[in-house]
């Protein structure tokens, strides 16, 4: 990657690792305009920090998406079941009225 | 998210099979109960709240024609439950949440890590770590501010798009990403605190 320091952009508006780990977000949601997303990509290939940090978000939001939804208790399931007949009767009573 | 089986379940509910409900139920039971909460004072309530909407679901099955994807839509109906139910009110991002998302004490005066992160991926290419630590985020995420909850909860646990995410929370895409940022920020905090702790 070229390294945009002491180009056009200019050493004054190059990102600090401040800035970047704000902008991770952003980036990954390809929110950033093409200018912020050179600068955010210019600065990871110059910081093996924030190449880090990037890696664990993204490692973060895998976690994240490995969980199974909770086992219903069998109480809350009988509810539910409850939910369902009831509607169930509901609608063949309408059914019948109709 | 298997999206097409939730129409196969829809199918098998309009033709009156009662154990494809309780799949449903089952399926988006910890995401709508997560949401839930997002709006009432207490576990109890968003039980309801969530009954309330299955209800709702039932009812209006008849006229649901699958143009918005069945999750988006039984967001939605639990969201708006939750809202006629709750007594807090929504809030936009709170100003006084705008701080930086990493401790300013690591980065030295010209905002460089002067504390990088700690190394700690590797130690996830082993199974039951990542096993483990996927249920210390889960922990994390209930003990996540409610908006940043809601928005990690549907994004990278029920992996809905952030367009879905805006339909069903009524919010600009900024304030969810913004939201989104702050939720995930903190729980990779929270897996490098635990990564560190002498084993």
């Amino acid at each position: 990657m070229i390294r945009l320091r002491g180009l056009r952009i200019g050493r004054r508006r190059d990102l600090v690792c401040r800035q970047v780990v704000e902008l991770v977000t952003d980036y990954l949601e390809g929110a950033l305009s093409p200018a912020q997303q050179r600068r955010f990509e210019a600065h990871l290939a110059g910081c093996p920090h924030c190449t880090e940090y990037l890696a664990q978000m993204r490692a973060t939001i895998s976690l994240s998406g490995m969980l199974t939804p909770d086992d219903l208790t069998p109480q809350m399931r009988a509810e539910f079941i409850e939910v369902y007949r009831r509607w169930q009767a509901d609608d063949s009573q309408r059914d019948e009225s109709d | 998210m298997a999206t097409d089986r939730d129409t196969d379940l829809l199918d098998r509910l309009r033709a009156g099979d009662e154990q494809a409900f309780g799949i449903l139920v089952s399926r988006y039971h910890t995401a709508l109960l997560a949401l839930a909460s997002g709006y009432v004072p207490s576990r109890a309530v968003a039980e309801e709240v969530v009954q309330d909407a299955w209800l709702g679901v039932l009812r209006g099955l008849g006229n649901f024609e699958g143009r918005s994807s069945f999750r988006t839509w039984l967001f939605r109906i639990l969201v708006n439950r939750a809202r006629s139910a709750g007594t807090l009110e929504r809030r936009s991002v709170a100003v006084e949440d705008m701080e930086p998302v990493v401790d300013q004490s690591r980065f030295d005066a010209g905002g460089q890590w002067c504390a990088p992160p700690e190394l700690w991926l590797e130690q996830l290419d082993d199974q039951a770590m990542a096993a483990t630590m996927a249920v210390r985020v889960r922990l994390a995420i209930g003990e996540l501010p409610a908006r940043q909850r809601e928005v990690v909860t549907l994004r990278d646990v029920e992996g809905l798009t952030s367009e879905e995410v805006c339909g069903v929370l009524e919010i600009s895409a900024a304030n969810q990403r913004v939201l989104l940022h702050r939720g995930r920020s903190k729980l990779r905090q929270v897996l490098e605190t635990e990564f560190g702790r002498p084993g």
